[in-house]
């Protein structure tokens, strides 16, 4: 197939409509806003709805009624734009309502910079809003899975009637590479049988989160939980690079993955045991991958792009049978592989 | 004569479009008769298949156990914005949100004005009772002057605490709406005036006119401290005073002084 050349917020978008995507709802913010730049363009011509929300808590609110009618429905923003959307995306967890968000991460806390971060980490796979939910989280580092995993963070919000985030940041959102835009393969999914579509030929559906009779809610957070656990048994993803003979394993996750393997492929060219494990989704974590690791006796050393937050999901997956060490740079600031090169090549 | 042979015509029903569940809202509220009104209309209009309803945060949002068709509820302040999206998806289905004045006029003021200057093809059934009813009787936007609640001990100070928002008057200046007017519960005569504007509302979203909002003042005796036929009296001569009764606007796109608009028509 012939590869594409596109920036990446513009691959997602298209994604996302070649994904069956119907309904985009979305507010200006840096680093993103080529995504609904290029769903105004191209999603009504092929039969979807754009709208541009008065703000970010009417575009995942627009999200939320489109999506209870059955369609796949998308919002995207960056990092305070998220922050306001938390209500929202408590909302489609409690009502198990399917929907994709987009967070191009920019540095924080506050207005922050547009420079790459990924200090949206705890946010987006401990909850983010109210209540005990999770969202999926899925973390792209090139333009192949920006592109891919799009295609699956749809599947995967109506397989769990889940919110489903896709966690990139101002590289991935702004960079051009080549990649395969592979067409989308319609997965075999249960019918929406739960839309409001008018109840004609049927009892009427409710699409609520409000369970306010003895027990029910606690009912309804056991069905949560077992979703989620559901997810950890069947869908956690990740990558490794060398790990099966490493002393030390560095974790690194999107564009800090990026400049890991790098330092990671020249120290091994240098004769250094060490690998790199990537996590794909973050929520579910491959805690158990990473547990074995530890087991066998390699130190980990995580990377991010913040002041240390993946490590602590590290650090309760390894549960103290290794050593498990942080490098990070957080407001936005960038790692070099020559930096982390150097930071590494007396750990190993 | 055989009390069978007596040949009786049916003069009343009970609606299909309410479930057969006892209301319970409080002795006195306007809920039950604005939701009985909703459902006569919807019935009479034969749209109860396709009415998809949105249930506010607020006393009710148990609307959705009281309707009989598919109800949604919504975030605090946020149906607008959830009908957007319901009407965009599916257009040929009759969406309507029904909120309180805390859910349309505090925390969802930004919603209610920008699905109105959309020209959103949407019914609003906005009910004014000058209170938070479901939290216990604290201040609204809509509080009247000197009003006591839980949260104006000796009464609503304007000077601290602003002046009663007239959101009818407000989105009736909006270019976008189509259809805007107030009316009330308290009488034989107003209720079928709002069971008459609910209807030509419904009608306006059928005939894909746009925009409309039916604002109600509906009586809260529980948390206004009154008996039901006081809290009567107190709508008539206190709140009518400020929110005077009317329509403020029915202006549908295409008609006289009115510039064709995009959003939802196009």
């Amino acid at each position: 197939m012939k590869k594409a050349l596109m920036k990446g917020n513009e691959a997602l978008a298209e994604a996302a409509i070649q994904a069956g995507c119907k309904f985009y709802a979305g507010y200006p913010i840096t680093p993103q806003n080529e995504i609904p730049e290029y769903m105004s363009r191209r999603l009504p011509p092929r039969g979807g709805i754009f709208i541009q929300a008065e703000s970010e808590v009417a575009a995942i609110n627009m999200v939320f009624g489109a999506s209870a009618c059955g369609a796949r429905a998308m919002t995207s923003s960056s990092s305070p734009g998220i922050s306001l959307k938390q209500e929202g995306i408590s909302f489609l967890a409690g009502a198990e309502l399917p929907a994709v968000i987009v967070n191009m991460q920019r540095g924080g806390p506050g207005l922050g910079n547009i420079s790459a971060s990924q200090a949206d980490y705890f946010q987006a796979v401990k909850g983010g809003g109210h209540g005990d939910y999770r969202q999926f989280v899925l973390a792209p580092f090139n333009l192949q899975e920006m592109w891919d995993l799009t295609m699956l963070a749809f599947d995967k919000a109506d397989e769990y009637r889940n919110p489903v985030m896709i966690l990139g940041d101002s590289i991935l959102g702004q960079m051009m590479e080549p990649f395969i835009p592979s067409p989308y393969v319609k997965q075999a999914l249960p019918e929406k049988t739960w839309a409001l579509t008018g109840c004609a030929g049927r009892q009427p559906n409710v699409v609520k989160s409000l369970f306010v009779g003895e027990g029910e809610l606690e009912k309804r957070n056991y069905v949560l939980q077992d979703k989620y656990r559901r997810m950890k048994a069947k869908d956690v993803r990740f990558e490794t690079q060398d790990v099966e003979d490493s002393e030390l394993i560095v974790v690194s996750f999107g564009i800090a993955a990026r400049i890991a393997t790098e330092a990671v492929s020249m120290l091994r060219n240098i004769g250094k045991k060490v690998g790199h494990f990537r996590p794909i989704t973050l929520f579910p974590f491959p805690e158990k991958q990473i547990h074995d690791l530890a087991e066998r006796g390699a130190k980990f050393i995580v990377v991010e792009l913040n002041a240390g937050q993946m490590v602590e999901d590290v650090r309760l997956a390894v549960n103290g049978r290794s050593e498990v060490l942080f490098y990070g740079r957080p407001g936005g600031s960038v790692i070099t592989p020559e930096e982390l090169y150097d930071r590494l090549k007396d750990e190993c | 004569m055989n009390a069978r042979d007596v040949k009786v015509d049916k003069v009343i029903e009970k609606v299909s479009s309410l479930k057969k569940v006892p209301l319970r809202y409080c002795p006195g509220c306007g809920h039950t008769i604005i939701h009985k009104l909703i459902a006569e209309v919807i019935d009479e209009l034969n749209i109860r298949e396709r009415t998809i309803g949105i249930a506010p945060v607020g006393c009710a949002v148990f609307a959705y156990d009281y309707f009989n068709f598919d109800m949604l509820e919504a975030a605090h302040g946020r149906p607008p914005a959830a009908a957007t999206g319901m009407k965009r998806m599916l257009p040929d289905r009759i969406i309507f949100s029904y909120q309180g004045d805390g859910d349309l006029s505090a925390i969802g003021t930004g919603e209610i004005i920008h699905a109105a200057n959309r020209g959103e093809n949407i019914t609003v059934f906005f009910v004014n009772n000058a209170t938070y009813g479901m939290t216990g009787g604290q201040m609204a936007p809509t509080t009247l002057p000197g009003q006591v609640t839980t949260t104006t001990h000796v009464g609503r100070e304007i000077k601290t605490t602003g002046f009663p928002l007239r959101m009818s008057e407000m989105l009736a200046t909006i270019e976008g709406s189509s259809l805007i007017a107030r009316t009330a519960v308290d009488s034989p005569d107003n209720l079928v005036n709002t069971k008459k504007l609910i209807e030509k509302a419904l009608k306006y979203q059928m005939e894909d006119k746009g925009f409309s909002m039916i604002e109600i003042l509906s009586p809260c005796p529980t948390n206004w401290g009154m008996t039901p036929a006081k809290a009567i009296t107190w709508l008539r001569e206190e709140m009518m005073h400020f929110y005077k009764l009317g329509v403020f606007k029915d202006c549908p796109p295409g008609s006289q002084n009115q510039q064709p608009s995009g959003g939802s028509r196009q």
